[in-house]
C-alpha cells in the first residue's frame, strides 16, 4: 500500500467523527521505483493532507520531506522528487493500521489492508 | 437464473481460489471485462489534459479493469470484497493499491479526494435488494446485509468521498426494473444526479446497462453519454448518425424511453390491480348478496294464517270440499252436520 492511499484512507466505523489520519504500525515495508509524473503531484497536492503524508513517510523511515510546503514551492524539482518518493514509492507490506479514535486495528497483510468491519461497528 | 454468481453465493465465499483463477484464466471473461472497463472510462469523460487521476475501482476483483485504467495512464485504488480475488491481483502485479472492503459497510476515504470512480459487474453483486432477491450489492447472506441499508451507506459514502463534479460509472446487469430503479433511486438520494445508459438496447446478449451518476445537483448543461447501439437493423427513430459502424443514439432519449416503460409498466400493474380489485369487490358483493337473502329469507315469519275466533265458517268448507270433488277425491256427502260446532259439554 502507497501512501498515496494512507492519505486518502480513513477510519469508517460507526461513531467515528474524525477517522483521519490512520496510525501505522510497520512489520515490513519496501521501496519500488516508479516513473515521476510532475503532473500529476501537482494535481494531487491540493488534495493531499500534507501533514499526515510527513508522518507517515518519517514512520516509514523516510525524513526528507519538509514540514511546511506551499503551492510556490512546488516548481522546485528536488522537492517534486521528494513528494514522489514519499507518495508513491514507499510501499507498506505487512503492518497495520489503526483508528486514531478507537485504536481498532486493520490489518495490512501482502500490501492488502484489510479494512472490513465487524458487525457492531456497521 | 442459478448461472448467475449472486444467486450461489455472497461473493467473499464463492469467489474462492479456484474460482478467482478461473476467472482471470478465462480469456473470454478477460475480453469482456476490459471492454467494458474501456467503455466505463470513455462514460467518465475524464479531460483529456494527459494528467492521470486518483479512480476508485469499485469491486476491482483480479484487477482485469485496473489494467485498463493503468493503460490508460490513471492512477487507481481497488477495492474488493474476495481476498482470493485480490491475492489473484497481486499475483499479476497491478500498478493501482488494492484494498479488502465491502462496499455495503461504506467507503472510508476523506471527503472529496476521488476523481471518479468505475465498476464493472459489481454492483449487483451488492445485492441490496431484498431478503429473498439476491445480488451481491444487495446481498442479504448475513443478518447485517439489510440490502436498503448498504445501498445507502455505499451510495452515501461514495458521494462524499467524490471530488464536485467528478462521475462515477457502474456496469451492472440488474435483474429487474425494480432492482434497477432500486439502485438509482438510493443513488439519487444520496445527492448525485444522473441516469442509465443503455449499449445496444435491442440485443439481449450483448446488452449492457451502464449507471451514470454525477456527484452534485443535476445542471440542465449536463449531457449524458452517448449509449452506442448495434449497426443497421431495429436503431429505429432514435437514430442521429448513420454514419460508420457503430450508430449512436441519444441516451437521452433511451433514459426517457425507460422512464416511460417504467412508467407504462406501473400504470399498467395499477390498472391490472385496479381491475382485479373491482372484479373481487363485485364477486364479493354477490356473494354477500346472496348469502344476505338466504339469512333473510331464513328470518322472515312464515305466513300466518288468518284465523279468526269464529273459524272459517260453513262457505268456506263447502268451498274446499267441492274442491276436491272437482279433483276427484273421496270427499263425504253434505250434511246438515257439516261445518256446524260442537256444542260444549259441561
Amino acid at each position: 500500500m502507497r501512501l498515496l492511499t494512507h492519505n486518502m484512507l480513513s477510519s469508517n466505523i460507526k461513531g467515528v467523527t474524525n477517522g483521519f489520519p490512520l496510525g501505522i504500525i510497520i512489520d515490513k515495508s519496501t521501496q519500488i521505483e516508479v516513473e515521476i509524473n510532475t503532473d500529476f503531484l501537482k494535481t494531487m497536492f491540493s488534495k493531499i493532507d500534507w501533514k499526515a503524508l510527513v508522518d507517515a513517510a518519517t514512520l516509514m523511515g523516510y525524513s526528507d520531506l519538509p514540514e511546511e510546503v506551499d503551492e510556490s514551492m512546488l516548481e522546485s524539482e528536488e522537492l517534486l522528487n521528494k513528494f514522489h518518493h514519499a507518495l508513491l514509492e514507499l510501499h507498506l507490506e505487512e503492518g497495520a493500521l489503526i483508528c486514531p479514535e478507537t485504536g481498532r486495528r486493520f490489518p495490512v497483510s501482502k500490501g492488502i489492508p484489510n479494512m472490513l468491519l465487524h458487525e457492531d461497528e456497521i | 437464473m442459478s448461472s448467475r454468481p449472486e444467486f450461489q453465493a455472497p461473493p467473499e465465499i464463492f469467489y474462492n481460489e479456484t474460482e478467482a483463477r478461473k476467472y482471470t484464466s478465462s480469456s473470454r471473461i478477460v475480453e469482456i471485462q476490459s471492454k467494458l472497463s474501456e467503455r466505463a472510462l470513455e462514460l467518465l469523460d475524464l479531460p483529456n489534459d494527459g494528467v492521470p487521476r486518483l479512480l476508485l475501482d469499485i469491486g476491482c476483483g483480479s484487477g482485469l479493469s485496473g489494467e485498463t485504467l493503468s493503460e490508460n495512464g490513471q492512477q487507481w485504488i481497488g477495492l474488493d470484497i474476495s481476498d482470493s480475488m485480490l491475492d489473484v491481483a497481486l499475483e499479476r502485479e497491478v500498478e493501482g493499491d488494492l484494498l479488502l472492503s465491502d462496499m455495503g459497510q461504506g467507503l472510508g476515504f476523506r471527503d472529496g479526494v476521488i476523481d471518479g470512480a468505475i465498476s464493472i459487474s459489481a454492483v449487483q453483486e451488492f445485492d441490496l435488494f431484498s431478503v429473498f432477491d439476491k445480488q451481491w450489492l444487495c446481498n442479504a447472506d448475513k443478518s447485517s446485509h439489510v440490502p436498503r441499508l448498504r445501498l445507502k451507506a455505499f451510495f452515501g459514502s461514495l458521494y462524499r468521498c467524490l471530488a464536485r463534479g467528478a462521475k462515477a460509472v457502474f456496469q451492472m446487469y440488474p435483474e429487474s426494473v425494480a432492482q434497477r430503479e432500486l439502485i438509482l433511486g438510493y443513488a439519487m438520494r444520496a445527492g448525485f444526479s444522473g441516469g442509465v445508459v443503455v449499449d445496444y438496447p435491442h440485443s439481449t446478449k450483448a446488452r449492457k446497462e451502464y449507471l451514470f451518476l454525477t456527484c452534485g445537483p443535476p445542471s440542465m448543461s449536463l449531457a449524458l453519454p452517448k449509449a452506442v447501439v448495434e449497426d443497421g437493423e431495429s436503431c429505429s427513430e432514435d437514430e442521429n448518425g448513420s454514419d460508420g459502424d457503430n450508430q449512436t443514439v441519444n441516451s437521452r432519449s433511451v433514459m426517457l424511453k425507460n422512464i416511460s416503460f417504467c412508467l407504462y409498466y406501473r400504470t399498467h400493474q395499477l390498472y391490472q390491480i385496479r381491475c382485479l380489485g373491482q372484479c373481487i369487490s363485485y364477486i364479493s358483493l354477490w356473494i354477500l348478496n346472496k348469502l344476505l337473502v338466504r339469512i333473510s329469507d331464513r328470518q322472515r315469519p312464515s305466513k300466518r294464517q288468518k284465523t279468526t275466533k269464529k273459524g272459517k265458517g260453513k262457505g268456506w268448507i263447502l268451498k274446499k270440499k267441492e274442491q276436491m270433488r272437482k279433483k276427484g277425491n273421496a270427499v263425504p256427502n253434505d250434511t246438515k252436520y257439516t261445518g256446524r260446532k260442537r256444542k260444549t259439554h259441561f
